[in-house]
């Protein structure tokens, strides 16, 4: 296989807890991201499933250098993205990788027109576009996130939730990037809506060969897009593999008990189901537990798992790490093997 | 059928709520909005009816005028008829409608922390009811409060129910707001989108709460949601609205398993599984309608793949298919008959 494209290592980002308001003393952190790492590689969708607060958008802001890493790696196409680069380094790098996000109304500047916004980028990178070939491009691209051309002088409050999702996609197309973070793309979007904005990315990957770092905590909308995928709690990745692996064995509770919480759109097999409940909500991230950080709502829990942080690893029956076997890792001293959907 | 498996809520089945042709207006200096143009759904006592369908297509709105809290001005209710056991509500004094609610009939809603207010604990708010409807003390009413908070499953109800709304999780208010609702013991409870703003392990604890709930008190209850999954797992019936009407009415699982107007077809076939990766989903093209400009016809024509001219020109009745089922769809018939 060829040299990953995007390749991250033990990112973390804390966040300072402070009290005070005119001395500010910091009390603790918010372990927001707390030492993740995977590969992107060319073309594939890695979709990133998990509860709210779990650090999935601080994930994203890490990547996109919004918010600097408090540690860790990350390599694009070899470049280390955190370290000090050259100018055109830099350029190369905010061309390159760009962003979708979950809310279109607050993402979008409201006083400025829709060719404005999808326009913008090239303020910033004329090479892509000299100015006397802006506004063909600006159409071009709404005509390829399936939005009339001729709209390019409305604002965003003329257009839709899902039209202005498409905006935003414009928008992030324009650069010719190679990766898209996507942070929540279809989350507010209604069902039938949601449809068509998955459907133009999964057109778009394939037209434009990109690669995209999928985030969502619906599991049916990460599934359908996505090649491979990891399930994260509070700040951790507890497994990962790929889409046939996670949703047809997986093997650390977690995993388990979300798949099993989601209901199945049909009626006929109610109260057949055998469902995993789990009880209570999330630990606070500023304050996770000891050993195993979801053992407080895990119904395997062991002495150990108190005592000694899982690695995430490829494991035995059992949970034994045995990294030459065959498998994906998961995070959990008892992981199953052989995992199956319970439902 | 869970409709008939209980027993405390009176007499199972009975008719609880009947909402007929009802058409509501929002009216302001520029337009006006037809948010409702005629929407008929009935709840009995034990059962879940689901209303189903897409942000706009009125189930806030007709929940609203069923409790009596539309925002009046702008939203008018122009025609139709809602009926409470048999009375009609929209010629009862504002008087009676306030007796009723609590009471009768009570209402969640998805965001439990602007429903509860922020300065007062969360047990004083329940506590209130007890006081001021039931002339109970300021003690007796507390102790009343942590017992609905038990109910609802708060652990260490005694000492949550002096706690302030912001010390709750979002799972833990959504319970708070489920025992405050259910305090003077409703038949009737509306659960507007009670689940959307949770994450899945804590919509499941709560989709369970209120199924149990309803079970044990024999509660109708009327299910507002967007999430074809949550509906198949609770729903007894369905209502499916598009641009302020029902569109389909059926039992679960006919639904599911056939559904009669190609709207209900298009949403089904629209949601991402989670057994299997598919490839293009099946979308509805287009959007729904502006309000103010309702298509003629068939409402939902231009979106629809089967219209055809009597489509554009004629408003489809929601008539009965037989078995309890009704469709808004002129091809209905053919829809659930053929292969
Ligand atoms: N700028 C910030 N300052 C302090 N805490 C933050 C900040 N951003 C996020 N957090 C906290 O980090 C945790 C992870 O948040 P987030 O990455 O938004 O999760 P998710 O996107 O998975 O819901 C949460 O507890 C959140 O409150
Ligand atoms: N207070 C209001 N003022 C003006 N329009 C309103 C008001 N409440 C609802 N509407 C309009 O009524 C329509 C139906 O709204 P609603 O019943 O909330 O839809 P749903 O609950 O199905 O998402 C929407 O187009 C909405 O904009
Ligand atoms: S390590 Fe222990 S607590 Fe953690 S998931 Fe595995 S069994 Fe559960
Ligand atoms: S009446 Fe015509 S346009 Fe309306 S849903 Fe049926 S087939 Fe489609
Ligand atoms: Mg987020
Ligand atoms: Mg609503």
């Amino acid at each position: 296989m060829t040299e990953p494209i995007l390749q991250v290592r033990d990112l973390v980002k804390h966040f300072p807890v402070q009290k005070g308001v005119v001395f500010k003393k910091t009390i603790g952190h918010v372990r927001a991201v707390d030492g993740v790492s995977f590969d992107l590689h060319r073309g594939e969708t890695l979709g990133v499933v998990g509860e709210s607060g779990c650090g999935k958008s601080t994930l994203a802001q890490v990547l996109m250098r919004l918010v600097q890493p408090t540690s860790g790696s990350a390599l694009f196409e070899g470049t280390d993205m955190f370290g000090r680069k050259s100018a055109a380094e830099l350029r190369r790098l905010r061309r390159d990788m760009q962003i979708v996000l979950q809310d279109p109304y607050t993402s979008l500047n409201p006083r400025k027109t829709v060719g404005d916004i999808v326009g913008e980028p090239f303020e910033i990178h004329p090479e892509v576009a000299p100015k006397g070939d802006r506004q063909r491009r600006v159409q071009e691209l709404l005509d390829i996130v399936g939005l009339n051309p001729e709209h390019v002088r409305r604002y965003p409050h003329q257009f839709s939730g899902g039209q202005r999702q498409r905006i935003g996609i414009a928008r992030a197309l324009a650069l010719k990037p190679k990766v898209i973070v996507c942070d929540e793309p279809v989350s507010a979007l209604d069902v039938s809506i949601q449809a068509q904005v998955m459907n133009l990315l999964g057109e778009l990957q394939s037209e434009f060969g990109l690669s995209y770092v999928f985030i969502a905590h619906d599991l049916g909308v990460v599934r359908h897009l996505s090649d491979r995928v990891a399930v994260m709690y509070l700040g951790k990745i507890v497994e990962t593999g790929t889409e046939d692996e996670i949703y047809e064995h997986p093997q650390h509770p977690y995993t388990q008990a979300l798949l099993s919480s989601v209901p199945v759109p049909d009626p006929s097999v109610r109260d057949r189901r055998e469902t995993i409940r789990l009880s209570g909500d999330v630990p606070s991230p500023a304050d996770p537990p000891s050993g195993c950080r979801f053992r407080t709502r895990c119904w395997k829990a062991q002495d150990i798992c108190a005592e000694q942080p899982p690695e995430l690893a490829v494991r035995l029956d059992g949970g034994e790490i045995d990294p030459s076997s065959e498998g994906h890792p998961s995070a959990c001293h008892f992981a199953e093997r052989h995992g199956h959907v319970i439902s | 059928m869970s409709a008939t498996d209980d027993n405390t809520g009176g007499s199972p089945g009975a008719r609880l709520l009947e909402v007929e042709d009802l058409h509501v207006e929002f009216r302001t200096r520029e337009s006006t909005a037809s948010v409702l143009n005629g929407v008929s759904y009935h709840v009995d006592a034990g059962e879940t009816l689901a209303v189903l369908g897409e942000s706009g297509s009125g189930k806030s709105v007709t929940a609203q005028a069923v409790m009596g809290i539309l925002d009046t001005p702008p939203g008018f209710v122009t025609k139709g008829s809602i009926r409470y056991r048999g009375e009609e509500l929209l010629t009862a004094t504002e008087e009676r409608r306030r007796g009723l609610r609590g009471e009768n009939m009570a209402m969640i809603f998805q965001d439990a922390l602007s429903a509860l207010n922020p300065v007062y604990s969360v047990g004083f708010q329940i506590a209130e009811q007890f006081r001021f409807r039931r002339g109970m003390s300021r003690r007796d009413a507390m102790t009343k409060a942590a017992e609905m908070l038990d109910l609802v499953k708060i652990p260490n109800a005694k000492q949550r129910v002096k706690e302030f709304p912001h010390q709750f999780s979002g799972g833990m208010r959504q319970r708070a707001m489920i025992a405050m609702s259910l305090a003077l013991d409703p038949d009737l409870l509306i659960a507007d989108e009670p689940t959307t703003a949770l994450d899945v392990t804590v919509q499941a604890q709560i989709m369970d709460l209120l199924d149990e709930l309803r079970r044990e008190r024999g509660m109708g209850l009327i299910l507002i949601t967007h999430d074809l999954g949550v509906v198949a797992e609770v729903a007894d019936r369905i209502a499916v609205m598009y641009a302020g009407r029902v569109v389909e009415e059926s039992d679960a699982e006919s639904l599911y398993a056939r559904p009669a107007h190609p709207y209900t077809e298009g949403l089904m076939a629209s949601i991402p599984r989670l057994d299997q990766k598919g490839e293009q989903l099946a979308s509805i093209k287009g959007l729904p309608p502006n309000l103010a400009a309702i298509p003629a016809g068939c409402p939902f024509h231009p979106r629809c793949h089967r219209a055809q001219q009597e489509c554009r020109e004629k408003l489809p009745e929601l008539h009965e298919l037989g078995a309890g089922r009704r469709s808004a769809c002129h091809f209905a018939e053919e829809l659930i008959s053929s292969d």
